[in-house]
């Protein structure tokens, strides 16, 4: 009789162990309420303005940012010049569709064909909000990280030698965002 | 107490006077404050939220004819 109570209490024991070890390893690899993660996908002017203001934001908030560009996010990294050699047709068409260049992102809305855009820039200088080229650079002074997706990359054929230089930016896959992901209190997909 | 150090970030805009007021609470001693003053209207709500979020204290904060004035002390353990 007594046998059996305590075989029973030390399995209940047990269990309660392994629930708290189980736990300990979920809180310990649990989101981090001071990291932020962010997927780009768009890569319209407005859409990668919101995106480096919240980053920066949040670097300046003392939170660890870690950003992934994917698809058209990729694509409007690119930086302004002539293609690589070595391309395909299909790659070739798609360097020509998406010309690079910072300055070339259209507005997602009230583009119209570029006056939107002026005018938008135009507004900005004047009021002194920071364009897109001040905060990447400020995103780099903060750490921010930049992950490109490489599929994307080779998907739409730009190398990486196409891409602004970022000193923090990084090709990778989807794991890696994952692996961010999961561990940040935040995840934003822009 | 030392004089607190006055910085002027007028006419920045978001997210500037953050990214600014970072960097100067970054290079004070523990204990030691600061004083801010900006124009742009989000300042006043994000200094408190940015203390908040950062674990510094902000002393005041007081507005009037659009300019943001804000006290902040920098805390040991951030």
């Amino acid at each position: 009789m007594t046998n059996t109570i305590r075989d029973s209490c030390s399995s209940a024991s047990q269990s309660v162990l392994e629930r708290l070890a189980k736990l300990e390893r979920r809180v310990e690899g649990g989101p981090d309420a001071n990291a932020l993660s962010m997927v780009v996908f768009s890569g319209e002017l407005d859409k990668l303005l919101a995106a480096f203001v919240i980053a920066t934001g949040a670097a300046a908030s003392e939170m660890r940012v870690s950003m992934f560009f994917t698809f058209w996010g990729t694509a409007a990294l690119k930086k302004d010049g002539p293609q690589e050699a070595g391309k395909t047709l299909v790659e070739r068409m798609f360097g020509w569709m998406l010309p690079g260049g910072l300055h070339r992102r259209r507005l997602s809305r009230m583009d119209m064909c570029g006056i939107g855009r002026r005018m938008m820039a135009a507004e900005m200088r004047k009021k002194g909000t920071p364009d897109l080229e001040s905060l990447i650079s400020i995103a780099q002074e903060c750490d921010v990280e930049v992950n490109v997706c490489e599929m994307s990359m080779s998907l739409m054929g730009i190398t990486r030698e196409e891409l602004i230089s970022y000193p923090k930016m990084k090709l990778c896959g989807v794991a890696t965002f994952l692996e961010t992901a999961s561990k940040a209190g935040t995840t934003l997909f822009i | 107490m030392t004089a607190e150090r006055l910085f002027d970030l007028s006419g920045l805009k978001c997210p500037m006077p953050i990214v600014r007021l970072n960097k100067i609470v970054r290079e004070l001693e523990a204990d030691e404050q600061c004083q801010v003053i900006a124009d742009d209207p989000a300042f006043a709500p994000d200094v408190e939220a940015w203390c908040r979020k950062t674990g510094n204290t902000l002393v005041s904060c007081t507005s009037n004819a659009e300019k943001i004035t804000a006290t902040i002390r920098k805390e040991s353990h951030t």
